[in-house]
């Protein structure tokens, strides 16, 4: 029964947050983005006060549900340890209390000095949001596309194509060795790395000691067969001892349903013994990134003697330009808040349809979503990331709002305007422009005949990169969006 | 773009199957032709080769095909480059069932076009086809005589020939009387293709036609100097009396046609179909003149209003695939004239078209490449279709906005890839001299640019 229940509860939540960071429709968020609002960690940050009452009371109440059910990445380790086949496969194991607790001060404290984007490398969503984004996304899309083109042979507009965008090599290898580590750890040892490792785990393990629900063994009907703690994939009972460890049972009700005799059950508790262990600090090896930059080479269009009809010329991949501050999205207030809230769960990086939102790869915003305009730009009718992200690191915003949200400035690159390099009327950034920031003038004062360049009112543009992404310089245009460190209305 | 396989789909598709097919119907059936094309489909009757209609060039005597095959939209392979196994059958097919004129030029499919019509004429006896191809001197790197005549004898070499049959100056009224000097006049090059036809190595000298009116009547000024062979114009039902409506720095058919009238010298004609949009016509016509003949195409229609004029010598089709060129050879294997009632038709028909207001692009691609990457012909056909079939989401406040915005903006990025769309048009306007419809290109690419940013806003 509480085996059941959960099963089917985990599956609904697995299965939404999973779609969710997959969705490339764009329209699932509009019901499912309350469940990554439902994360412990992304609630702190949030200070979203309702929802970590509501965890904290379930947890008081019923045990640690929470990452049997709510956390994506509990659920994902269940699944990787039911591909073991093995009868019996785990054993009971001692808590390692010396790792569990340097692992949530050092992520605490993290967090506190602003390193948000660091300490989020081992919190169960963000990893697991990281996961689905760079490993499955990209899996998604293909099959996507390849609806798409049914879709288009059947003349149906159902299914259209996304585009698959590339975010270097970091977030692929970061991922993977999560993965990894994740998907072994839980086949040979169920639990371990939320037992160990995973810092909500921790903190919710330590209120779980109290909560009023438990798994107990009614020590008369045990007949000490020890398939309970075989299969404990938390390995936290003891059944010699009728010892279950709290802390990390994560109230499966695996054993219920396979004790013979029905000698546990799940009620109203007897108090438990508890033993903690303290050890020394954990070391942290330092990771090393090879980090990528494919830029196409391209050559402009060979200018043939004849004129021919037909064909299409080259165009070269646009590079990003390197900006004194990083765009962060509308809605994110300040480069600080950012830093400080984002867990980098990547959710608003699946979610930008305009494929702006990429991870950072600089150590300091580990993964933390950044912008870059060389696919697309801030569009005004999109306020989806801020409308999905769980942590306030992107707050709600509205169009009306981001219609007049700076998060950054137009630069003009002069060596680059395609008036000035191949001496044709051009003006697209101020064609373009939503605020009407940029306008067109004589590049010579003296002669109002002569073609026209931009000038950029610094004080009304919001900084969306309409004009450095629609600019036809390549690979760098010749308007770029300077970040703004703190946002403010104009 | 409608409820029904498109036929090259189903060509696709089905291909396999049809050789069955072909081969119970050939067996039941007396074979007319022996093409080397076995291919049908059951809904087609394949043309009478011997049927063909027909005309006499004054001047040489020759007995020009009224279809004749333009090598402007020649089969593209995969990879983009020309598929010269398609180009080869399609060739074959035409020469076996009567077409013997084909046109085409140093500019046609990225430059080309000579290349495979050459490989592929040459496969059969000379004497068996006419070969027009022209002096397509616009970039000004080539308005010197010395590389206008390169320009020539090149085109002897690709179409491996010592002669041409029928020899144009190339897109004469783009860019006014002062294009025609620089191109044709202060170079002499006229007075070389005057030599040159004297010479035996070009049998027929004429022009082809766009744009300003002024060229025209001062190229007939000269016919009896000149001795203009034929000449090259658009004429179909839409341009007989509405060219100058759609654009008015375009020329309506009648007149131009009344001037060669005049003076006696032929027509050949070119868009008949105008790049597609006379067969791709609102719905509600279609149904109306597939009401008056359920069997014959929309297409044919246009055809057999091209052929009617006793006038035309030939009339041109850019044949990309055999069922184009199948249909278009059971419209002409024989003409059947269109009749007083049916051209009053036919006007009527025109005159519904042009209230459409669709952008008058006929896809021939000289505007191309634009050196920003756009896909300027993708673009307007793309508008075209959509708005031709009353598709086009206008109104945010109608009831099915959201399914047909979804429809343009899905359809467009199926049609153009994003990179290339009307958004990255910088109206440099290096394309405009290029469009023989006169078509202010950059305005218009602005114009689709709005109308997709409105849709895009209006969540």
């Amino acid at each position: 029964m509480l085996k059941r229940t959960r099963q089917i509860l985990a599956a609904l939540f697995f299965a939404g947050i999973t779609l969710l960071l997959l969705d490339v429709s764009g329209t699932l968020f509009h019901y499912l983005s309350w469940m990554p609002k439902m994360q412990l960690l992304p609630a702190i940050l949030a200070a979203n006060l309702a929802v970590v009452a509501i965890i904290l009371a379930l947890t008081l109440l019923l045990g640690r549900i929470y990452c049997s059910v709510i956390c994506p990445l509990g659920v994902m380790q269940d699944l990787a340890a039911r591909l073991n086949r093995k009868r019996n496969p785990y054993s009971l194991s001692p808590a390692l209390w010396w790792l569990r607790l340097t692992a949530l001060c050092v992520f605490v404290l993290l967090i506190v000095t602003g390193l948000t984007g660091v300490a989020a490398l081992i919190a169960p969503y963000s990893t697991y949001g990281r996961i689905v984004t760079h490993l499955i996304q990209p899996l998604w899309i293909g099959a996507d596309n390849l609806l798409a083109l049914g879709a288009e042979a059947v003349d149906s507009y159902a299914v259209s194509e996304a585009d698959w965008v590339w975010y270097g090599w970091m977030p692929l290898i970061v991922t993977s060795l999560t993965l990894i580590i994740i998907a072994v750890l839980a086949y040979r040892g169920g639990r371990t790395w939320c037992n160990t490792v995973c810092p909500v785990g921790t903190a919710l393990g330590c209120v779980a000691r109290f909560s009023l629900l438990k798994v107990r063994f009614n020590e008369e009907q045990c007949i000490g067969c020890g398939k309970c703690s075989r299969n404990c994939k938390a390995a936290c009972i003891d059944f010699k001892t009728y010892d279950i460890d709290y802390s990390r049972c994560v109230t499966c009700g695996n054993c219920i349903d396979l004790c013979p005799k029905g000698a546990l059950n799940y009620g109203l508790a007897a108090s438990s013994k508890i033993k903690a262990e303290k050890e020394n600090t954990v070391d942290r090896s330092k990771r090393q990134f090879l980090i990528g930059t494919a830029l196409l080479a391209g050559t402009a269009l060979a200018q043939e003697e004849k004129k021919v009809d037909g064909g299409l010329a080259e165009i070269v991949n646009k590079a990003a330009p390197e900006r004194q501050t990083p765009l962060t999205p509308p809605g994110s207030l300040t480069a600080r808040n950012m830093t400080e809230k984002c867990t980098a769960c990547q959710l608003c990086v699946s979610e930008c349809p305009n494929d702006v939102l990429r991870p950072s790869t600089s150590l300091e915003h580990f993964m933390q979503p950044t912008m870059g305009y060389e696919h697309g730009y801030c569009r005004p009718e999109c306020v989806r990331c801020s409308q999905v992200c769980p942590t306030g690191a992107i707050r709600p915003i509205t169009k009306q709002e981001k219609s007049s949200l700076q998060i950054g400035h137009a630069v003009w690159v002069k060596q680059n305007c395609v008036p000035l390099t191949d001496g044709v009327e051009c003006g697209n950034c101020a064609r373009h422009c939503p605020t009407g920031a940029i306008t067109m003038v004589p590049s010579d004062p003296d002669d109002e005949w002569s073609l026209k360049v931009p000038v950029v009112n610094t004080s009304t543009c919001i900084g969306c990169g309409a004009c450095e992404n629609l600019c036809p310089a390549r690979p760098l245009s010749a308007i770029y969006v300077e970040g703004h460190e703190m946002h403010r209305v104009i | 773009m409608s409820k029904h396989i498109e036929r090259r789909d189903f060509l696709k598709l089905f291909g396999a199957g049809v050789a069955g097919v072909t081969a119970a119907l050939t067996g039941c059936r007396p074979k007319t032709v022996a093409g080397p094309i076995k291919d049908d489909y059951s809904q087609l009757q394949e043309a009478r080769g011997d049927r063909m209609t027909y005309r006499k060039n004054p001047t040489t005597g020759d007995k020009v095909s009224l279809l004749g095959y333009g090598m402007m939209r020649l089969p593209n392979r995969e990879d983009g480059e020309i598929d010269q196994e398609a180009v080869n059958r399609l060739v074959d097919y035409a020469l076996a069932h009567g077409v013997n004129y084909f046109d085409t030029s140093p500019a046609y499919c990225r430059g080309n076009s000579e290349k495979a019509t050459g490989i592929a004429l040459s496969r059969h006896p000379r004497d068996s086809y006419f070969i027009a191809t022209k002096l397509s001197n616009f970039n000004q790197a080539t308005w010197g005589r010395r590389e206008s005549i390169d320009m020539f004898e090149n085109s002897l070499k690709e179409l491996q020939t010592d002669y041409i049959d029928y020899y144009l100056l190339h897109g004469c009224g783009m860019g006014g009387m002062d294009n025609l000097k620089a191109r044709y006049l202060d170079n002499g090059m006229l007075h070389y293709c005057i030599g040159q036809r004297r010479e035996g190595r070009i049998r027929n000298l004429g022009f082809s036609y766009h744009g300003d009116v002024a060229v025209f009547d001062y190229l007939l000024s000269i016919h009896d100097q000149v001795h203009w062979d034929f000449v090259q114009i658009e004429l179909n039902y839409l341009d007989w009396d509405y060219a100058n409506e759609i654009n008015d720095r375009n020329t309506d058919a009648r007149y131009l046609y009344a001037e060669l009238q005049k003076r006696g010298i032929p027509a050949v004609i070119m868009e008949p179909l105008l790049g597609g949009r006379l067969a791709n016509i609102p719905q509600y016509l279609m149904e109306r003149m597939k009401q008056r003949d359920p069997d014959a195409s929309i297409a044919s229609w246009a055809f057999r209003y091209a052929g009617t004029p006793e006038g035309v010598l030939t009339v041109l089709s850019g044949m990309t695939y055999m069922e184009h060129l199948k249909d278009n050879l059971l419209t002409y294997c024989p003409l059947k004239p269109v009749t007083p009632e049916e051209e009053n038709f036919l006007y009527d028909i025109a005159y519904h078209i042009v209230n459409v207001k669709l952008i008058p692009c006929n896809d021939c691609k000289y505007c191309m490449p634009c050196p920003y990457g756009v896909d300027i012909p993708g673009l307007f056909v793309h508008y075209n279709k959509v708005k031709s079939h009353d598709r086009l989401p206008e109104n945010a406040q109608d009831s099915g906005y959201a399914r047909l915005r979804r429809e343009f903006l899905v359809g467009q990025d199926r049609s153009v890839p994003r990179l290339r769309q009307a958004a990255h048009c910088i109206g440099c306007g290096q394309c405009k001299p290029h469009c023989p419809q006169n078509i202010d290109i950059p305005e218009e690419l602005h114009k689709i640019d709005e109308f997709v940013e409105n849709l895009r806003q209006n969540t």
